[in-house]
């Protein structure tokens, strides 16, 4: 071959001769073929079991396990009642009317509690957050406060505002006031810098900034903070309505503490546990329905 | 020690007289003096840290710890290297942020299209490509109907491809407004690109400055364009191929 020589505008003769004198052998110069296996696609290796099912069974199972052992006397109903049984003592507190009314009771201090914590917090957190002065006046005050545990203070406001429902408003408005603050304040100070300047550089007003910057980036941290406060709302009533309480849902287990029904105890549990995840599934819905700019991760 | 960057000019676009300003004692804008004329295209260059970034925000307001004059029209516009886009608010929205008075979804929409953005005035920021909100950003600041718009490095973070297209786009919109527009970059060839004058800034003044004289729409194959590149090239400091040989 003498491809060297060979004009550039005609490699006809080079290429057709090089592909005729050494065509390779198959078995030779070649690289084995692998093996190959197929790509199965994602959906046809899914189960057919769907997956509100598969959720399902776990506590299915530890449900029927639970009715096994207290009908074969493992467990004395007098440890803890069998879930039939807690079923039934269920509906006779609701058809009696005891349970709606002791709801209804401790659902009107979480709200109260959560409406003054909320309007607090919040309002503590946007003085400090958004001005100097504010922060130098709120922000030692709070930080000194919030370690103090708020439980601890009950003795306290029962001697300040007598057995009524005011101490038991002010245990979860305390309760619900710090984690608010904090992430709202934390919130409002995480905000965008290279943000505020491009709305500033809009000709925004100072109230402009605040309304159309600040608090939208701070909604994240807001709503992270009503999640945490949520939970210890519930928490601060349970305290507060095991102390000198007369209605409501803590009143209940205390009472059937008295005369050992562990079925109602169990009841006023699972209550407790429905409306946590009740509020839980609010804030979830408020997160969905705010914060759908958000550019983030959000699971497969 | 007059420092007044709120008031309508009528002669120049932008009147800088004896501008400094210092960080720290160290002064990174230094005794400048500037002159923009109305509908003039200006890029200005320079090494990174020359102080050009800090001199676009004193024009836009920005930064205002300075002394001496700078005199900018009321109505300015300001697009930076990242787009800046509120995430939380949807595109159009972002678009009339900041506008006097109760503005109309038509006037964003009017803009959007302007930039090649019209079908995507409903989308949330995060769904946009780098040179989509780089766009948006963009009819944000047309949208103000500005008599100077200020463009800090608006294709540094765009691909190539992008930037291409985003560069025609700029030129095009100028062309149409007639405003006068301070491009801040490091990119020659950008630069030689779009502007009717480059200048180069070094120890916080202008220490070079080039009229581009070349017919539009302008070819990097030109060799004028070339030279004026490479001559640029040469006084930041760059060694080109041509000026070795």
């Amino acid at each position: 071959m003498s491809i060297s020589h060979a004009p550039p505008d005609s490699p006809g003769p080079d290429i057709s001769g090089t592909s005729n004198s050494e065509a390779p052998a198959p078995d030779a110069a070649g690289p084995a073929s692998p093996a190959l296996q197929p790509v199965v696609p994602a959906s046809a290796r899914r189960t057919r079991v769907p997956r509100w099912l598969r959720r399902t069974t776990g506590p299915l199972l530890l449900l029927a396990l639970w009715q096994v052992l207290s009908a074969t006397g493992v467990l004395a109903a007098d440890v803890l009642a069998s879930p039939g049984r807690i079923a039934q003592v269920g509906w006779d507190l609701v058809a009696d009317g005891s349970l709606p009314s002791a709801m209804a009771t401790s659902l009107r201090r979480v709200a109260f509690g959560l409406l003054f914590g909320t309007v607090i917090g919040t309002g503590l957190a946007l003085l400090s957050g958004l001005f100097r002065t504010g922060e130098d006046l709120v922000d030692a005050p709070v930080q000194m406060l919030r370690t103090v545990p708020f439980v601890g203070l009950i003795p306290l406001f029962i001697i300040w505002f007598g057995i009524g429902e005011t101490p038991k408003i002010a245990i979860i408005t305390l309760g619900v006031t710090f984690p608010l603050y904090l992430n709202v304040y934390a919130g409002i100070r995480g905000v965008d810098a290279q943000l505020i300047e491009a709305g500033e550089s809009l000709g925004l007003s100072r109230w402009g900034l605040v309304r159309h910057v600040v608090l939208p980036g701070a909604l994240p941290g807001a709503l992270t903070g009503l999640r945490y406060s949520l939970g210890i709302a519930w928490l601060a009533l349970v305290f507060a309505e095991q102390v000198n309480a007369d209605a409501g849902i803590g009143f209940l287990m205390v009472q059937a503490r008295d005369f050992l029904r562990t079925d109602v105890i169990v009841v006023c549990l699972i209550l407790y546990a429905f409306l946590g995840l009740l509020a839980d599934f609010i804030v979830r819905s408020l997160e969905r329905l705010l914060l759908q700019w958000r550019p983030t991760f959000t699971g497969r | 020690m007059a420092t007044d960057v709120h008031r309508t000019v009528t002669g120049p676009a932008v009147h800088v007289e004896g501008l400094t300003r210092s960080f720290d004692g160290r002064a990174v804008i230094d005794d400048l003096r500037l002159d923009i004329a109305p509908g003039e295209f200006v890029a200005l260059l320079g090494r990174s840290g020359c102080g050009k970034s800090t001199l676009l925000r004193i024009l836009a307001g920005l930064d205002r710890d300075i002394q001496g004059t700078a005199l900018v029209p009321r109505r300015r516009a300001v697009a930076f290297q990242a787009p800046r886009l509120m995430p939380w608010k949807k595109v159009w929205r972002n678009v009339l942020l900041g506008l006097p008075g109760r503005a109309e979804r038509v006037v964003a929409e009017r803009a959007l299209d302007e930039v090649g953005l019209g079908h995507r005035v409903d989308a949330w920021p995060k769904t946009l490509s780098g040179g989509e909100a780089q766009r948006a950003s963009l009819a944000r600041a047309l949208v103000r109907e500005p008599d100077l718009l200020l463009l800090d490095e608006p294709f540094g973070a765009l691909d190539a491809l992008t930037r291409i297209k985003a560069q025609r786009l700029v030129g095009e919109v100028w062309q149409r407004r007639g405003c006068a527009v301070l491009l801040v970059t490091h990119d020659v060839e950008e630069a030689v690109l779009l502007a009717d004058r480059v200048l180069v800034m070094d120890g916080g003044r202008i220490a070079h400055e080039q009229h581009i004289d070349l017919d539009r729409p302008r070819e990097i194959t030109d060799p004028r364009f070339a030279a004026l590149r490479a001559r640029l090239l040469e006084r930041l400091g760059v060694d080109t191929a041509a000026a070795a040989a």
